[in-house]
């Protein structure tokens, strides 16, 4: 017995040995100039939220790649080191503290879920390390700072987009809403949902709640449904609105559902099934839309990631992590302050999911798009809404001369709307001709007018 | 009046489900004045091999009643066997020391069960395809769900079982007596070791079966998922008198049309603080709970 644990004390002093010169030889490298650029990542790897961090990471990954193949910015490469905040606020700012202080991260990116990044966008400001989320909407993520910016539009957009959809495709007149309380993105969502929404004539008929986590929703359906909506609108996450679908068709609520880009995962149709086919919710971008830079990305994401497709958190972090990438390339220098400069600067960033311009307040303009859940959860691209009063106006810039995006004129120039266009819903384009049937099928439109060309009139 | 009645139903469909838990929590005590906290990750592990046993038996989104019985007793099984060996490894050594430790422990078996299940299973939320769903029934404006009607036939007819069981069984007069006065019991020839690890598989069979009501009916089942309904249904036992087998049934339908019931009229962020208010207010007028006597019918 003594001698076996003397032999393994041996075994554990050579195996500690062998770490400690390893970490060495790690060690030295690592002083040189030409030192990898760190950057970190904050996402909801595991738990409720799991798809919006695993397909972000996807997103991160495949742009960090591709720089990195393309031999790095300024000659140094990129690496994300990724931490799992498995969906909790807390541990989102942990993780953040411990990538800028021990890690010391250039830059930082994450969180998706507007009450985490809110949570993290703190620590970044206070070190000066610049944050950009790929999808956190609430519009009070980048009041925090001057170092907090996203890649995506605000609340206020989203809620606008859905009232727009409503009342002007659907042809709604009373809605009802039912939002989660213990989430900011979702309590902002449905606050400019309702005043939009009445401003344009509709009426809200009841208007509900719950918290995050609960699993039965059958009183506050039970009053929805009285109030007889023609709709109800749900700016919630996945699992919970997947949840609320089902027991809304059980109490007899068969109004279709609207919602927000909190619903874009595949688990929805798993949990929710057919009580979600025709349901409307707004999103970032469609991998329908036949846009050849949309195409692009869907076709590379595919053979990255064995066939899988990009959801649109991948794509939004796809364009966060190369704009972040675009913005160290045009920086002087490799630091905080110089990459947040740069980052301020960015105008007609030209990204999977449109044109990205920084507006003053650090948030992306953008066009935004809504889907249609289908048969079998198959999602369906069913119209383009536009900014209001977008100040990004460059008619001319939509047929810019640029060898990679030969087509340019159809889908993605949307976000390139003429000077003063108020803002309105694009028909869904018709590309092929199956996709515009199935279009056609959907919203009931006319055929054979690309969007593109909408936009130029 | 139509929505009165809806919300009752859900109500009575909820409280079903936690009165199942609460039977479990309300035997244990009844027995071994043990608050075990435990229970309610029995009931997560219950709805866990219910999803494996329906993922991996390749049953479609709506199996068929057979498969749905299999599902339901091979998850009464394992959480039965869990039951056994927990109070056989966790409690048994300790039942002669101070009644704090046994609760600390129960605690910890908890936390092992909730987090070992997080580790090994994976925290993500899963759909769990373990009973038959069909379109809901609709009766004068009230629509009830094919999964409520079942939870609530299979909820009486199991309160019914453990009732006789409880009073006109050997092992039921066992448990009675044991309840009574364990070493006068043990004096009289009861096997008491015995008595004890019968009423944990009981409880545990009971809370298999409401974990995969719980599952069909919400569909979602995660490792976490045994914390809220079990806190619920501990105090659904409480509210009925603790270690009274009616007023667990009692008590765990009160609290589900209460729930409803402020979720409905008031607001859902109110509900779980109502619930627990009307708890509070029902012990201060009531101290032994609803149905609990001074010298409570203990099981």
């Amino acid at each position: 017995m003594r001698r076996m644990s003397a032999k393994f004390l041996v075994c554990m002093l050579a195996v500690a040995i062998g770490c400690k010169q390893e970490q060495q030889g790690g060690g030295n490298v690592g002083a040189a100039d030409t030192a990898a650029i760190k950057v970190g990542e904050v996402g909801s790897m595991t738990g409720t939220e799991a798809t919006f961090g695993t397909s972000s990471h996807n997103g991160i990954q495949l742009a960090t790649n591709e720089v990195n193949a393309a031999g790095g910015i300024k000659g140094r490469q990129i690496v994300v080191i990724a931490l799992d905040d498995q969906g909790k606020p807390e541990e989102a700012a942990t993780a953040a503290t411990r990538l800028i202080s021990s890690e010391h991260v250039i830059a930082l990116l994450g969180e998706v879920a507007s009450t985490r990044s809110l949570f993290m966008a703190p620590k970044a400001q206070a070190a000066k390390v610049p944050m950009v989320s790929p999808s956190s909407t609430n519009e009070k993520v980048t009041a925090v700072g001057d170092y907090i910016f996203r890649a995506c539009f605000i609340d206020p957009f989203q809620g606008y987009v859905m009232a727009k959809f409503a009342t002007d495709t659907l042809k709604l007149k009373k809605a009802a809403i039912l939002r989660d309380v213990r989430n900011d993105y979702s309590v902002g969502l449905a606050k400019v949902f309702n005043d939009n929404f009445t401003k344009l004539g509709g009426q809200i008929v009841d208007n509900q709640s719950y918290s995050s986590g609960d699993v039965d929703f059958k009183a506050q359906l039970t009053n929805i449904k009285s109030a007889a909506p023609q709709a109800l609108y749900i700016p919630g996450y996945y699992t919970d609105v997947g949840l609320i679908a089902r027991q809304a068709r059980e109490v007899g609520l068969t109004v279709p559902l609207l919602g927000g880009d909190g619903w874009d995962s595949e688990k929805l149709y798993e949990i929710g099934g057919t009580a979600l086919e025709g349901s409307y919710f707004s999103n970032h971008y469609s991998v329908d839309d036949p846009s050849p830079r949309i195409q692009e990305f869907v076709a590379k994401f595919k053979k990255a990631y064995g066939g899988q497709v990009p959801d649109s958190l991948a794509a939004q972090a796809y364009d966060a992590a190369g704009m972040l990438y675009d913005a160290m390339k045009r920086a002087n220098d490799i630091s905080g302050p110089a990459v947040r400069e740069a980052l301020a600067q960015t105008k007609d960033y030209r990204g999977v999911t449109g044109d990205i311009t920084m507006d003053d307040k650090r948030n992306a303009t953008k066009p935004a798009v809504v889907l249609r859940v289908g048969k079998g959860g198959k999602y369906e691209f069913s119209g383009r809404i536009q900014p209001e009063g977008m100040k990004e106006s460059n008619p001319t810039e939509a047929p810019r001369a640029n060898p990679d995006q030969p087509k340019k004129t159809e889908g993605n120039t949307a976000p390139n709307a003429a000077p003063g266009t108020t803002p309105t819903p694009t028909q869904a384009p018709a590309p092929g001709a199956t996709a515009s049937a199935q279009n056609a099928a959907s919203t009931g439109q006319r055929q054979g007018v690309p969007a593109g060309e909408h936009s130029k009139k | 009046m139509t929505d009165f009645l809806q919300h009752l139903v859900n109500g009575v469909s909820q409280g079903a489900i936690f009165a199942l838990i609460a039977l479990g929590y309300t035997m244990v005590y009844g027995v071994l004045q043990l608050i075990n906290f435990a229970h309610g990750d029995v009931f997560m592990v219950g709805a866990m091999v219910g999803y494996y046993a329906a993922k991996y038996s390749g049953t479609s989104e709506s199996p068929g009643i057979p498969s749905a019985i299999g599902i339901t007793l091979l998850s009464m099984l394992a959480c039965g066997l869990l039951g056994f060996t927990i109070e056989r490894v966790a409690y048994r050594r300790l039942r002669s020391s101070p009644r704090l430790n046994s609760l600390i422990t129960a605690i910890g078996v908890s936390f092992l069960l909730e987090y070992g299940g997080q580790f090994f299973l994976g925290p993500n939320p899963r759909k769990a395809d373990v009973l038959p769903s069909g379109s809901p029934l609709t009766l004068g404006g009230v629509s009830i769900g094919s999964v409520d009607v079942i939870t609530i036939v299979t909820s009486c007819l199991l309160m019914f079982a453990l009732q006789r069981i409880v009073f006109h069984t050997r092992m039921g007069t066992a448990m009675r007596a044991v309840s009574w006065n364990p070493s006068v019991a043990a004096l009289m020839g009861v096997n008491v070791d015995r008595v004890i690890s019968f009423t944990f598989v009981l409880g545990s069979v009971l809370a298999a079966v409401a974990g995969i009501l719980y599952s069909a009916k919400y569909a979602k089942v995660e490792p976490l998922m045994g914390l809220m309904p079990g806190l619920k249904a501990f105090v659904a036992a409480v509210l009925g008198g603790i270690g009274n087998v009616p007023g667990a049934m009692l008590g765990g339908l009160l609290l589900g049309v209460a729930e409803q019931l402020v979720s409905g009229y008031v607001s859902s962020s109110w509900k779980d603080a109502i619930a627990f208010a009307i708890l509070i207010l029902i012990l201060l007028v009531k101290p032994t709970g609803l149905l609990g006597r001074g010298q409570p019918e203990k099981v």
